[in-house]
């Protein structure tokens, strides 16, 4: 997998200084940690962090034809997003697997695409491939970078240094405007499950943005790394591109058929997803609670009654959901039913579980 | 950083105490930070007989899982009950409330396997 050396974002520099511990991510050198991944958890849940997610490939698509085209490829709805408007979607394969999931934002003049860094190229070439009509993608990789400040206290931490007024930006609305004097696009996104916003702008301006959040809220801003990010996400429910969604593993099996939208007239792996919906019999994505307090990590075998029911896809102790150990796994139909009784399989011991709906935890 | 007084180390980062032949054993100060916040700590069973620098449990971060491998050889008498509820302590007393297990010491001639404090900083320095 080493193709290529690893890449550093614009802030690289700050995460250094910051006293961050770096780690190869999605082909870049990122922060997974500053003062350590629970309290920078904790931080985000009561107050607010700040993350550095300029890995993640940003591509801009112009044209009249965007929409249409973009809708052949992906199992939601693009044509019918309205200017400011962000939605989450999924590339799919012929087969109903993800290439990748990823987020549109449409601007009025344009549109933006952020895929996941470790699908970068996979998708750059995916797009290029199929390119056609009046179609233009550029890459702004390098380009731009992106921060996020994610918690309820976001809006509190972000407005004096945005000229727009970012209360009222509704969730997954997006808009143009200046953050730190600097033209910005301000997304009310995010992936922690907390409120919070994810700020668009050119690489140049990101450590000015980042010095500035950080200053002018030391009490209220914690910086975040990855270990975090995927604490938070998982218990919010979120899928994490190579773990509850892959190539094969389909949005159905992932707990996502509320973005496919079988009333597109057609769109890649349409078919194959119509007869996985039919057929029901399929493995999916769901959620378990351990009773003790081992953590389940990627990969552990699940058992029913002995016999093998399922893979842990995703795992970890969980500071909002009673320090528990909580997990997704994929699971053959009828173990994948709340309250099932499992065992996961940790260094030979099998530990007992128990099947939940997610997400695991929801914001008050 | 200077270590405690009158600890042994092992490369792997354990630390241990002795008092007669009973080691009180643990990791260092240096791991536990490197570590992360711990988790999960899995720890041989009393009575089991480990010997030395033997795999015989684990400690687990938020990302990820660590082999205890046991610096000294002998009978497990006891382990921290304290860590089941609070594997925290690991991180907040490396070298007090958060020992691992104690053992009765099988061969005192391992002691000269592991390194003092002062040798075991150059270890981390280099590291």
């Amino acid at each position: 997998m080493n193709e290529e050396p690893l890449r550093r974002t614009a802030l690289f520099d700050v995460h250094r200084a910051l006293g961050a511990r770096i780690v190869p991510f999605g082909g870049f050198e990122m922060p997974v940690q500053y003062a350590g991944i629970l309290a920078e958890h904790d931080a985000v849940r009561k107050r607010a962090g700040l993350f550095d997610l300029s890995h993640m490939a940003q591509f801009e698509l112009r044209g009249a034809d965007v929409a249409a085209w973009a809708d052949t490829l992906t199992v939601n709805h693009v044509a019918t997003m309205k200017p400011f408007q962000a939605r989450y979607n999924i590339f799919t394969n012929d087969a109903g697997g993800a290439h990748d999931d990823v987020i549109f934002y449409r601007l009025p003049d344009r549109w933006l695409l952020v895929v996941n860094a470790g699908n970068a190229h996979k998708m750059w070439d995916h797009l290029q491939a199929h390119c056609r009509g009046d179609v233009q993608l550029t890459d702004l990789r390098g380009e731009r970078a992106l921060i996020a400040v994610q918690g309820p206290r976001s809006v509190e931490v972000l407005a004096p240094l945005v000229d727009a007024d970012i209360a009222a930006l509704k969730y997954y609305t997006c808009a143009e405007t200046k953050a730190g004097g600097v033209s910005a696009l301000i997304a009310r996104t995010g992936y922690t499950g907390e409120d919070g916003f994810e700020i668009f702008l050119p690489a140049e301006s990101a450590s000015g943005l980042w010095d500035a959040l950080i200053s002018e809220n030391r009490a209220l801003l914690a910086p975040c790394g990855l270990g975090a990010r995927d604490v938070l996400r998982l218990e919010a429910g979120m899928p994490l591109y190579g773990h509850e969604l892959t190539e094969e593993i389909t949005p159905l099996q992932a707990g996502l058929a509320w973005a496919v939208k079988f009333s597109k007239p057609s769109f890649t792996g349409k078919d194959a997803l119509a007869a996985q919906a039919a057929a029901d019999g399929f493995p999916r994505i769901a959620g378990l609670v351990l009773d003790g307090r081992v953590p389940a990590r990627a990969g552990y075998r699940v058992l029913r009654a002995g016999k093998d029911a399922g893979e842990v896809r995703s795992g970890s102790i969980a500071p909002s959901v009673g320090n528990k150990s909580i997990a997704t796994a994929l699971l053959e139909r009828d173990s994948a039913t709340v309250g099932t009784r499992l065992g996961v399989e940790v260094r030979g011991t099998e530990h007992p579980a128990t099947t939940v709906a997610l997400p695991f935890y929801k914001r008050g | 950083m200077a270590q405690p007084a009158g600890l042994l180390f092992s490369k792997d980062h354990e630390w241990v105490k002795l008092d007669g032949d009973v080691a009180t054993i643990g990791i260092s100060d240096y791991a536990q930070s490197s570590l992360g916040d711990i988790v999960y700590v899995e720890l041989p069973r009393v009575g089991a007989t480990l010997t030395q620098f033997a795999g015989i449990g684990v400690v687990e971060s938020v990302k990820a899982v660590s082999d205890i491998f046991t610096p000294l050889g002998g009978e497990v008498l006891e382990i921290n009950p304290a860590l089941e509820a609070d594997p925290a302590l690991v991180n907040r007393e490396p070298f007090d409330g958060g020992w691992f297990y104690k053992l009765k010491l099988g061969d005192d001639a391992e002691k000269s396997n592991l390194m003092s404090g002062a040798d075991y900083d150059k270890l981390i320095a280099e590291a």
